[in-house]
């Protein structure tokens, strides 16, 4: 969308903004989804590791079709590529290093993020089941948990909230959250606005957030 | 006298699995799932089955053989499973309408929480606490405790009777090599399980070929072995397409 001009960022931007947070060193758990295209983004020098749940530590990008390794794939199934030093373990393995913290940050899609930073992504309202993978595992044991969401729903409904009103993932372990209005911290009352997308206010910002902003 | 574990046929390695079965199935996302086996099971016909995998199968094409068509054929009562539906809301699983009517049980877990149930399982661990789905509409119910201050779900062990693995190479004592993702639960499965069934890749080697130092899964956790023939008659691995459409 700001490519051409117009307000607010597309997922790619959104993305861009949380992986721009990363820090040198990290090891970094990307769940399906936007979050991927955090892989996407230019980190320049920095020393990423990209964890992968079932047990891939150190991939790369995606592989073309013809140049894929079938037996290679990341946590959304996408035959990816590894990073010199990458190295395989097996699922008990994979989530031990996720349980045991090593893990600085994950970052998930989500459908509802409250001010108190819990977050919903496995069901649906009145879903029988749900999908939960890796989710329940790294949001409750990863340091840091960064939320990329759409910041309404279709229907134009604020997914940033007081409280959840779908059923919880994990409670009060969401430190940040991009949409594509900008970058916001949960804050217990309400969320502080970090930034704001390229040409959108603040008052917008508040208009479509069903919980209070503040600056800084 | 040396056991032998080398089966000619997948229909042999599965023709005594009985009903009420519990099969753990490998794989993750493609590799090291056990389609052969589960095709061979699927025309088996054993039935009342409980069936632990970390998917019943994608919504994704081509659709390989997975325990969704085990639900579809009426072979599973029970599943226990990381997903029980899409991580999209768009896709559907071809599982959930028969959960959703109420025709087959279903167990849902955290994928850390599942591999580390069929690790305790094969470990000797008849349960442990993990602070995985505190706080959650999981652990509604259950028993938690505090530890040095945070608090923890009480998970038990899952043994299994039976498990099917894909491997990349084996000797004929039974020892595994996985490549790369094919690792995934197909280590712990094998500990896990009573009976252990493996389809490999490679041709398989005497014993001895392989190196004791690059074992993943010890031959004395292996039963049977079934080298996967040529396609068509046998199935491998094929580039999927990300969504069904």
């Amino acid at each position: 969308m700001s490519a051409t001009g117009t307000k607010g960022w597309d997922r790619q931007q959104m993305a861009d903004r949380l992986a721009n947070e990363f820090q040198d060193g990290w090891i970094v758990n990307l769940g399906v989804g936007i979050p991927t295209l955090c892989s996407n983004t230019d980190i320049g020098d920095r020393d990423i590791i990209y964890h992968a749940e079932n047990g891939v530590i150190g991939y790369g990008p995606v592989l073309p079709a013809g140049q894929e390794d079938l037996h290679l794939v990341n946590a959304g199934g996408q035959n990816v590529s590894l990073h010199p030093g990458a190295a395989i373990v097996h699922h008990a393995d994979s989530f031990g290093i996720i349980r045991g913290g090593r893990i600085d940050v994950t970052v998930m899609g989500a459908y509802e993020v409250s001010a108190g930073g819990d977050f919903a992504n496995w069901k649906l309202a009145g879903q029988l089941g749900g999908g939960i993978g890796g989710a329940m595992d790294l949001a409750a044991c990863a340091q840091r948990v960064f939320i990329i969401l759409e910041h309404t729903t279709r229907k134009g409904e604020s997914r940033l909230l007081p409280h959840c009103t779908l059923p919880v993932t994990a409670r009060g372990v969401v430190t940040l959250v991009a949409t594509n209005l900008g970058l916001f911290a949960p804050n217990g009352g309400g969320f502080t606005v970090r930034e704001l997308a390229p040409g959108v206010s603040f008052e917008e910002a508040q208009a479509k957030t069903a919980a209070p902003l503040t600056t800084g | 006298m040396a056991r032998n574990k080398i089966f000619g046929s997948f229909a042999e390695a599965v023709a005594d699995i009985p009903d009420g079965a519990t099969i753990a199935f490998g794989g993750f996302a493609g590799p090291g799932t056990p389609y052969n086996l589960t095709k061979a099971i699927l025309e088996q016909g054993a039935k009342r089955l409980t069936c632990i995998a970390n998917t019943t199968g994608g919504a994704h094409q081509p659709r390989m053989p997975d325990i969704g068509m085990l639900v579809e054929n009426g072979q599973v009562a029970k599943v226990i499973c990381a997903f029980t539906a899409a991580t999209r809301p768009t896709d559907q699983l071809p599982f959930t309408p028969y959960y959703e009517r109420g025709e087959v049980e279903a167990e849902l877990v955290p994928q850390g929480t599942l591999a580390e149930r069929l690790r305790a399982a094969g470990a000797g661990i008849p349960a442990f606490y993990t602070p995985t789905a505190v706080g959650t509409e999981l652990a509604e119910g259950r028993e938690t405790r505090v530890i040095n201050g945070r608090e923890y779900l009480l998970e038990y062990a899952l043994p299994c009777d039976v498990a099917f693995i894909r491997a990349w190479r084996a000797d004929a004592a039974g020892n595994l090599q996985y490549r790369l993702a094919q690792r995934n639960f197909c280590p712990l499965m094998a500990t896990a399980a009573k009976l252990v069934v493996v389809e490999v890749e490679e041709d398989i080697l005497p014993a001895g070929a392989l190196d004791p130092d690059h074992i993943h899964t010890p031959g004395i956790f292996v039963q049977r072995l079934v080298k996967i023939p040529p396609a068509p008659e046998g199935l491998w691995t094929v580039r999927r397409q990300e969504r069904a459409r």
